[in-house]
């Protein structure tokens, strides 16, 4: 099956430092990558540069089988590669609806000219997408500082998913939740599988990973090490990958 | 028992968060009745009326200090940029008259160019604020006081003075007069009217309430109903979050600041209407003050991201009413500073202990 992203030889620097040096990889549809990495080493460098936050100095992206360049994060969004960043940028003082829309707000006409926020359309639209993704929010006029973590996470989940999102790039989706509400997100990140999206998942929780990640690819310095699929691998194996302990090397299964 | 403890713990919460959000309005209940009793004529339908006429530069400042509050912004020129464009409206109100322009004419021009003028002073602000990163609080205690010596300059400390005739016939005329079983008419007094008949006259819904209530009910509309209000709300909740969604956030602030600095002007130029004199701004007059005043006690956070028009319009009547109260009640009008410093700080303290409300 061909990649819905493949990026070749990606490469970026900052000043003398090498930050992601020549990383190749992909994510097909329906396919959830692990980008696995010890702090520094390129995570999400790589993904900025993917979502158009950095411009790479070198290598190539494909989106679809065709050459991209993603020169700004409205770019990404406009080929439908969405970014939940780890502090999600909610406006905690909207509700959910507002903040699922914003920036992109519904307009309806009133007295044929002037233009006013069409409340009861952004209401349903966003209950459809949140019940899609079978997300409870106890009312969608709620404002998001009322909402527990992982409730915030699932509207900026959400968010993404209304815009129709092809690939979803998720930096550490599962920190700073409750245990139950790890659960739900690797949940929902299963059931966006199913539906065809593919998800790029940063992550510290190897457990996480692993649970929901058909292939790791593991970062060290900027280089790719190592790609796995989980089910030929195990998280000892993975640790030593990102840690880079020389043992590896000498596995012999 | 006890599920019923809780319900009645909850319903205290809920009444304490109804008091905590409304108390503004409640508080002006209070007064009211207070001064109903203490001050002369307080409680009057004349008097009433009063208020809300003398009030509108302050209604006018209050509204766009709400904007730029919601924002997480603070505009403190906005008292000295009224005064910038009062002097400069009359100035050319004056200069017209006296080389034989007529009323209408040299009355037209001197409002237009002092509003198109005192857009300047804000657009200055909101480009140094987004795009070489100077806090709002500074650029803005800057402006005021570049506004403020600009307009003395140009008056040379004294107000502006031979301005052209009916200005405030329009400033401070009325909708309706009635004089009872005799005569009634729009816009103008009855004519033919014997002196000793005008303390009979009864003048129903004063000009400025009207246009206070077109400029608010605007102001509301943009605030509540469009996109651009819903960006407001969304750059003072969290600016990346608002960046990141792909609004523009400096061309919005540059937008807001402008706003803020055109009402003021606005201001200015509706208070030569009222006054018949281009005033300049007295460093004690304390208008941002009241206006910031106003809009905290309306219900904003100075954190941003909260706050309401009809909230800043409570505040601003609050004050006014204070004013006025003491003013009747034979209070040295000193004391009204310390009343206005005390409830802004009892204003920001609910707002600290509630931080839930909006």
């Amino acid at each position: 099956m061909e990649y819905l992203i493949e990026v070749k030889n990606l490469t970026k620097r900052f000043g003398g430092l090498v930050a992601v040096d020549n990383v190749s990889m992909g994510v097909k549809e329906g396919e959830v990558v692990g980008l696995l990495g010890d702090n520094g080493a390129g995570k999400s460098t790589l993904i900025k540069m993917i979502s158009g936050v950095y411009k790479p100095d070198g290598g190539k992206i494909f989106f679809e089988g065709k050459e991209v360049k993603i020169d700004s994060p409205i770019k990404a969004l406009s080929i439908a590669i969405e970014t939940l960043y780890q502090d999600l940028a909610l406006a905690e003082n909207l509700n959910v609806y507002s903040n699922i829309f914003l920036g992109r707000e519904k307009l309806r006409k009133v007295l044929k000219f002037i233009n006013v926020l069409d409340n009861n359309y952004m209401h349903d639209e966003s209950k459809k997408v949140l019940k899609r993704l079978e997300i409870e929010v106890p009312s969608l006029r709620n404002r998001i500082s009322t909402l527990s973590g992982g409730q915030r996470q699932a509207v900026a989940i959400s968010r993404s998913i209304y815009w129709n999102a092809k690939l979803l790039i998720m930096d550490e989706p599962t920190a700073a939740l409750g245990v139950t509400e790890q659960k739900k997100v690797l949940g929902l990140i299963r059931l966006l599988r199913s539906q065809g999206i593919g998800i790029i998942v940063i992550s510290h929780q190897l457990y996480d990973v692993f649970s929901v990640s058909d292939r790791l690819v593991i970062l060290r310095r900027g280089e790719k090490v190592a790609e796995r699929n989980v089910k030929e691998t195990n998280p000892d194996e993975v640790v030593s990958l990102i840690v880079g302990a020389e043992k590896v090397a000498q596995r012999s299964d | 028992m006890d599920t019923n403890k809780n319900s009645i713990l909850s319903l205290s919460q809920s009444l304490l968060s109804i008091l905590a959000r409304n108390w503004a309005l409640l508080f002006v209940l209070v007064l009211i009745l207070i001064f109903s009793f203490t001050g002369i004529n307080f409680f009057s339908y004349k008097n009433f009326q009063n208020i809300f006429h003398l009030s509108t530069i302050y209604l006018l400042l209050a509204s766009s200090e709400t904007f730029v509050i919601i924002t997480g912004g603070i505009d403190l020129s906005v008292g000295f940029v009224m005064g910038l464009s009062s002097v400069l409206s009359a100035t050319i109100m004056r200069e017209l008259h006296a080389a034989n322009f007529t009323p209408a004419l040299s009355i037209s021009i001197g409002s237009i160019v002092g509003l198109i003028v005192c857009i300047i002073p804000g657009l200055i602000n909101g480009v140094l604020i987004t795009k070489y990163r100077v806090p709002p609080f500074i650029s803005t205690l800057g402006m005021g006081g570049i506004a403020s010596g600009i307009t003395l300059v140009m008056c040379e400390g004294f107000p502006v003075t031979f301005l052209p005739p009916y200005l405030t016939g329009i400033g401070n005329g009325y909708l309706i007069y009635i004089l009872p079983g005799k005569a009634i008419s729009f816009f103008n007094r009855p004519e033919g009217i014997a002196v000793e008949e005008l303390r009979n006259l009864i003048r129903i819904i004063p000009n400025s309430l009207m246009f206070n209530f077109i400029i608010i009910f605007i102001l509301w509309h943009i605030l509540k109903n469009t996109k651009f209000g819903q960006h407001t709300y969304a750059i003072g909740g969290s600016m990346d979050a608002a960046v990141r969604a792909g609004i523009n956030t400096n061309k919005h602030l540059i937008i807001i600041y402008t706003l803020s600095s055109f009402l003021a002007g606005l201001a200015g130029v509706f208070n030569v209407f009222q006054t018949g004199i281009g005033n300049f701004t007295p460093f004690t007059a304390m208008y941002e003050l009241i206006a910031i005043a106003a809009v905290i006690i309306g219900g904003a956070s100075l954190m941003g991201g909260k706050g309401r028009i009809f909230g800043s319009i409570i505040g601003v009547i609050l004050l006014r009413i204070i004013e006025n109260g003491l003013h009747l009640s034979g209070v040295d009008p000193f004391f009204r500073f310390i009343a206005v410093g005390l409830i802004l700080i009892v204003a920001v303290v609910i707002d600290q202990l509630f931080p839930d409300l909006l």
